[in-house]
């Protein structure tokens, strides 16, 4: 199989190709420059003839999507009746339905948070950066919770659902990054002490599987607290979840932090600035322009991983999806739930990995 | 207050060791309490206990009433067995997809390329649970099995390939309303198997891809200005010296490929985490010591392997003069 660069000319531009018709040129290039690639080409338009006609049948032509009950789907095709009733417990969860407003409200707060950090050019970043870690999730906290000036009191068990997946995503990223960027400082320290803890703790939450990581927050937590003191278990599981996913961090940072010319270093030494200084105002934010693809997959990959809520009992979106497709009501249509749960997923991730990408064009461009 | 920088941070270094050494004595102090209030010891003697539960599936004989020290050990065989497969599988599979993401044709490139975007944006426990509820679950019985290349059969209870036998390669078939002969992988082994390796195999698409591309242009150009095929190119020069830019990356693929084997708990594949941190954990009412026996399994595993992969990394190494 003959192989062209992305980003270079191909090896032969051919002549005899171009002076044809656009679109029949662009065939004979890109689907039958050879009898190899016209035999993959056939292969690839037979499969695709045998795989695509029977999924379109069943997912758009022989579906289902109005109705209230089962009675409402046909035997052969999809029935996302399922799906357009259990919508709300889907990105709710058991959340009061006439205080979805707040959960609406918050979502809204989030955007306005956000915007101006993810924007190219803004002035003081920083401070945006720190509102959205800090004063957004605690005005978030407050509202989703509530009990406080007239908001009715809603506990964290009845928060699922998408819902559930994405704050437990945000509070782990607030606090895993900061304590991955200073795990990564402490792994690259010159005192003994400081560096080998860090390392142990890096490598020991590396080594383990996250479910292990989360199942110890479930079952093991509970031993180490004082007695007539527990943490609610959302709490618990965000906790081990930061920690665990600090030590991904503290690797992304860690490569940023080596990325950094030692001259910079060096210039901001000559110019009589502290440590601390340097690292704060030179090497960090050279850093960390860096490594924000990285940091957007380990965020996209942490995103996923809250999945694995449903194994301790929690219930996220994957929860919602299992414990409503084992209504007896509903029985039978599991997978239209995962279909729409991987769909949900593939749209957050996928967004999230096009901004890394483009902020990693943006960087490259700056060169 | 000490002046001298050095002498402030070898203090604050005993400070800080100080901080974690007693919070450790705190934790430990506050658990040995709430043990002794639950009228329970610390300790690993209870691997020699008798286990009172069946491991439907085992590479090594186990019967009821066999020791958790053994469940330990079919267990870790379990989840190495599914590890094992999952790395061959990924490898081959991200092997073929990063070369087609990479080809000339439209569109097999770009079929590639959304294979590696769905694969790499949807949940791993989502894709295995898919795997075992929506299609594996749903296969038909064993009359109607699907025939698959090298005599392979594939129905709602599972896999059934060849076996070697004396000898001689013996295949599956139906007998009465069973298949008899042949080797079974059950089907909760399969959905691990296939949600593994089907996930690691686009990031390992990914890493091939950079690799190959990371090779000089000059070699290929030279290599088919001295006649060689494409095919022979690509086998002979290009993967070759691709391979030795692929292998740090591929170690951190299969590390994780082999902690996420934790998540065949989710369709009870019995391996270490379903065994121990469900069956064990819930007969014995010991969380500490499950927790930790299989935190240290896990860390030994992937520290062999990581070992095992520097060593492999070492020895492919282009000797630099």
């Amino acid at each position: 199989m003959r192989l062209d660069r992305a980003d270079s000319p191909s090896p032969q531009p051919s002549p005899r190709t171009r002076g044809e018709g656009a679109g029949f040129g662009w065939l004979r290039k890109n689907l039958f420059s050879s009898w190899f690639n016209t035999a993959l080409t056939l292969v690839v338009v037979a499969l695709a003839a045998v795989v695509v006609p029977p999924f379109v049948r069943w997912a758009i032509t022989n579906a289902t999507i109005s109705g209230a009950s089962r009675a409402a789907c046909g035997p052969d095709g999809a029935c996302w009746t399922f799906i357009r009733t259990r919508l709300p417990l889907f990105f709710f969860g058991h959340y009061p339905p006439d205080q979805r407003w707040r959960v609406y409200l918050t979502g809204i707060l989030l955007v306005v948070f956000a915007t101006p950090v993810m924007r190219e050019h803004v002035r003081r970043r920083f401070a945006y950066v720190l509102a959205l870690l800090v004063a957004f999730p605690m005005l978030a906290a407050l509202l989703l919770v509530g009990g406080v000036g007239g908001l009715p009191y809603v506990d964290t068990n009845a928060w699922g659902g998408l819902m559930l997946n994405v704050i437990v995503s945000f509070v782990t990223v607030a606090g895993s990054l900061p304590l991955g960027i200073l795990l990564a400082f402490g792994r690259r320290s010159t005192l003994p002490v400081v560096r080998t803890l860090c390392i142990g703790f890096i490598e020991l939450w590396r080594g383990v599987p996250l479910l292990t990581v989360l199942f110890m927050s479930a079952v093991m937590v509970p031993l180490f607290l004082p007695q007539g003191v527990s943490i609610d278990r959302l709490l618990r599981a965000m906790a081990a979840l930061v920690l665990f996913n600090a030590a991904y961090m503290a690797e992304v940072v860690r490569g940023g932090l080596q990325g950094v010319p030692s001259g910079q270093e060096e210039a901001a030494a000559s110019l009589g600035l502290g440590w601390a200084h340097t690292q704060a105002f030179v090497v960090l934010p050279q850093a960390l322009r860096i490594v924000v693809p990285g940091i957007v997959n380990t965020v996209v990959d942490l995103f996923k991983d809250t999945t694995l809520l449903t194994l301790i009992g929690l219930f996220d979106l994957l929860g919602a999806v299992e414990q409503a497709s084992k209504d007896p009501a509903w029985l039978g249509f599991a997978t239209e739930g995962y279909v729409f749960s991987a769909t949900m997923f593939f749209v957050c991730c996928f967004a999230m990995s096009a901004y890394g990408r483009s902020f990693e064009r943006r960087l490259t461009r700056g060169r | 207050m000490i002046r001298r920088p050095s002498r402030r941070a070898r203090a604050a270094q005993w400070v800080l060791l100080l901080g974690v050494v007693s919070a450790a004595v705190v934790l430990a102090n506050l658990a040995g309490g709430n043990l002794a209030r639950r009228h329970l010891d610390f300790g690993f003697g209870f691997l020699a206990d008798h286990a009172n539960f069946d491991i439907p599936f085992r590479l090594i004989p186990w019967e009821v009433g066999d020791t958790y020290g053994r469940a330990l050990l079919v267990c870790t065989l379990n989840t190495l067995l599914v590890s094992v497969m999952g790395i061959v599988t990924a490898t081959l599979l991200g092997l073929l997809v990063g070369v087609m993401r990479l080809s000339e044709n439209w569109l097999v490139r770009n079929i590639a390329l959304w294979f590696i975007e769905a694969v790499r944006n949807t949940p791993q426990l989502v894709q295995i649970i898919f795997w075992y509820v929506a299609v594996l679950q749903t296969l038909p019985a064993p009359r109607q099995s699907i025939h698959l290349p090298f005599g392979m059969l594939l129905n709602i209870r599972g896999l059934y390939v060849p076996a070697l036998v004396d000898g001689t390669v013996q295949f599956p078939a139906l007998h009465g309303f069973n298949i008899a002969g042949g080797t079974q992988i059950v089907p909760e082994l399969v959905a691990v198997w296939a949600g593994l390796s089907i996930y690691a195999s686009a990031f390992i698409a990914e890493i091939v891809r950079a690799a190959i591309l990371s090779v000089h242009r000059g070699q290929r150009e030279a290599a088919l200005s001295l006649g060689l095929k494409p095919g022979q190119v690509m086998r002979k020069v290009v993967l070759p010296q691709a391979l030795r830019v692929m292998v740090p990356p591929l170690t951190s693929q299969y590390l994780n490929l082999i902690k996420s084997s934790s998540l065949g708990a989710a369709v009870a594949y019995p391996e270490l985490f379903q065994i121990f941190a469900g069956t064990v954990l819930n007969q014995s009412g010991r969380e500490l010591e499950t927790i930790m026996l299989l935190m240290a399994v896990f860390l030994s595993i992937n520290l062999a392997a990581s070992a095992f992969m520097n060593w492999y990394n070492h020895r492919v190494a282009l000797v630099q003069r």
